[in-house]
């Protein structure tokens, strides 16, 4: 138990140690799933973040609704709400995909939560809202255009 | 330190339904100080995690992309009036703050 802990901890085989203790027991799958990186909230490519979270391939779907205004007064505070009518929804993402960094949330949904998520975001100007959903271990996302008359990074 | 958390839990139907707003500023670093014309920190709260009765339902990682004083709305299925929502979060500097509610 104490090598396999100073390993994890050492993070030395990565994934597969992380799996053989999902396989030995030892580690309970929820335990498994971790949080985005924080260094995904530097990168600087829509496509770069569900790259790295294994949603290059999501599929567009009806089934997730981002709700927030087509067009945004202040783009420092803009509403999102994301709906996912998919079943086993585990996790919801939000990118604003025109801002430097367009990683801008993340949410685990460990527990009882249902798919719906509202929050405010920044945007620097107009452009797509991405909204990235893991349901029953798959990707899926949707986008919405918003158009913003003062961008909201600031400077 | 930040303020406390303002925290509305209310059962609507079998739902709780929960909106969290906290005290911060969530500096992005890309911002300039008007007066000193130097560029101000990036601050801002890098995790969120909500507790029903102390068992963890919903974790969050935010940005400076996230608007200040941060708002957070979710709906939980698996909780009742008298159950106890606690928020807690966590920022770039290693400050925290929480706040709890009983559910209404």
């Amino acid at each position: 138990m104490n090598s396999l802990r100073r390993n994890l901890l050492k993070g030395a085989a990565g994934a597969s140690t992380v799996v053989v203790a999902v396989a030995a027991g030892l580690l309970k799958p929820v335990q498994v799933m971790a949080a985005v990186p924080r260094s995904l909230f530097e990168a600087k490519n829509a496509s770069d973040v569900l790259k790295a979270i294994g949603a290059s391939t999501a599929e567009t779907t009806a089934e997730i609704r981002i709700k927030s205004p087509d067009i945004a007064e202040n783009g420092s505070v803009v509403p999102v709400e994301v709906t996912s009518n998919l079943a086993g929804t585990t996790a919801i993402t939000i990118l604003a995909e025109n801002n430097p960094t367009p990683l801008a949330a993340d949410f685990n949904l460990i527990e009882g939560v249902q798919g719906v998520i509202a929050t405010r975001i920044k945007m620097a100007k107009t452009g797509l809202i991405r909204a990235v959903v893991k349901a029953n271990g798959k990707f899926y996302t949707a986008t919405k255009e918003v158009k913003v008359t003062i961008g909201g990074c600031g400077g | 330190m930040a303020q406390p958390l303002r925290i509305r839990a209310t059962m609507i139907g079998n739902i709780a339904d929960v909106k969290v707003i906290m005290n911060h500023p969530m500096e992005t670093g890309l911002r300039k100080d008007a007066k000193t014309g130097q560029m101000i920190p990036a601050h801002y709260i890098t995790e969120v995690t909500a507790t029903l009765n102390g068992k963890k339902v919903l974790e969050a990682s935010l940005s400076g992309a996230v608007s200040s004083n941060p708002f957070l709305g979710f709906k939980l299925d698996n909780s009742k009036a008298g159950d106890k929502l606690a928020v807690n979060w966590v920022d770039n500097k290693g400050d925290k703050n929480t706040g709890e509610v009983v559910i209404s």
